[in-house]
């Protein structure tokens, strides 16, 4: 399998150490000349200097081939998401990753239609809010499908709690899964019960948040 | 008619001031606060402080009602994201965008995009001007 990384920085340099190990064949491109130097030391020829977002510098790396896998690993989104877009409209590359640094550039990359993204940011922020009392919590995006699962905390105040699920007006768009309560889950049905201290979860599409929280939490 | 300018260097600055001149309603975009002194005194148009990726500035800058976008930051890769967000998110009609590598101006040219490639100008005129030079001996060639 050929891989393309654009961008040496820890997560490239990584990558490419395991890709290499797995017996695979790679090329990085990095443009800044020191952290390029160091990277030849280990890596020799499979490194190249240069921006790699210029379409010469991408060819000059193989994009023309195309590589089975093209991983846009830069430490700028901008960059990351030009890098996507020629490897997959200009060189018809089958797979592209790209790295996600500022989370807040995730809705650009979605615009554009680059679906494979990591972002290290969103996730230390999900385990963040985990650690701290929460009212809603996103767990899972499901970014074709248009919908995400979060996590909601019945508290005393609720204007659930003691109602069935049946009962509650729950917007368009949006359903509740379980019940987490005293360590145990159970499946959310018409005839469940919401007490507080519960933690629910809801599948519904993103943007319904505040109206979900109105319904359950009056807020 | 409403035109966002986001980047409002040299040239950003004067696409802003003439658009302002002919009486469009022009909001300018730029990180720096000190770009707005670029503008002068006569400039009647707005000023957002913030980036061209940031989609709450674009919205602050009023981009849902923009007619026009133009988009000239020191940026080719911010240009070129900045241009599509205008386009596909906001469905801005007129979005235009400054592109300094030929390369990168072509791909996106060829997809659709508006742009504008000084570099490709400056390439062109500066040839043409040797070519146009009477050159003693030369003439005889040509």
């Amino acid at each position: 399998m050929y891989t393309l990384i654009a961008g040496g920085g820890k997560a490239g340099a990584n990558v490419m150490r395991t890709l290499l190990r797995l017996g695979h064949e790679v090329t990085l491109i990095e443009q800044r000349r020191d952290r390029s130097a160091s990277l030849e030391e280990e890596f020799e020829h499979q490194v190249q200097l240069g921006d790699a977002t210029e379409i010469h510098v991408l060819e000059r790396a193989g994009i023309e081939r195309p590589p089975d896998l093209v991983l846009a690993l830069t430490g700028d989104d901008e960059d990351n998401m030009v890098i996507c877009q020629i490897a997959t409209d200009g060189y018809a590359a089958p797979k592209v990753i790209a790295r996600v640094n500022d989370p807040r550039n995730q809705a650009h990359f979605d615009l554009l239609g680059i679906s494979s993204t990591v972002s290290a940011t969103a996730s230390i922020l999900a385990l963040v809010q985990h650690e701290v009392p929460h009212e809603l919590v996103h767990l899972l995006e499901l970014r074709k499908e248009n919908l995400e699962i979060v996590e909601i905390e019945i508290d005393e105040g609720s204007p659930c709690a003691g109602k069935r699920v049946e009962g509650l007006e729950l917007p368009e768009g949006s359903r509740l899964i379980s019940v987490m309560r005293d360590g145990q889950a159970e499946i959310a049905v018409g005839s469940t019960q919401l007490r507080p201290g519960d933690q629910v979860l809801a599948i519904l599409q993103p943007g319904k948040e505040d109206e979900l929280l109105r319904v359950l939490l009056k807020r | 008619m409403k035109a966002i300018v986001v980047g409002c260097g040299r040239v950003g600055s004067a696409v802003a001031l003439e658009l302002d001149g002919e009486g469009w309603d022009v909001t300018a975009i730029d990180e720096q606060e000190v770009a707005l002194d670029r503008l002068g005194e006569d400039w009647r148009g707005a000023f957002v402080v913030g980036h061209g990726m940031d989609t709450e500035v674009l919205r602050r800058a009023g981009i849902e009602e923009a007619d026009a976008v133009v988009v000239a930051t020191n940026g080719d890769n911010t240009n070129i994201v900045v241009a599509q967000v205008a386009k596909k998110r906001f469905d801005v009609q007129c979005v235009v965008t400054r592109i300094l590598d030929p390369a990168r101006a072509r791909f996106y040219d060829e997809r659709g995009l508006k742009t504008v490639c000084p570099t490709s100008t400056a390439i062109e005129v500066l040839t043409d001007t040797v070519r146009s030079c009477a050159l003693p001996g030369q003439q005889g060639e040509v």
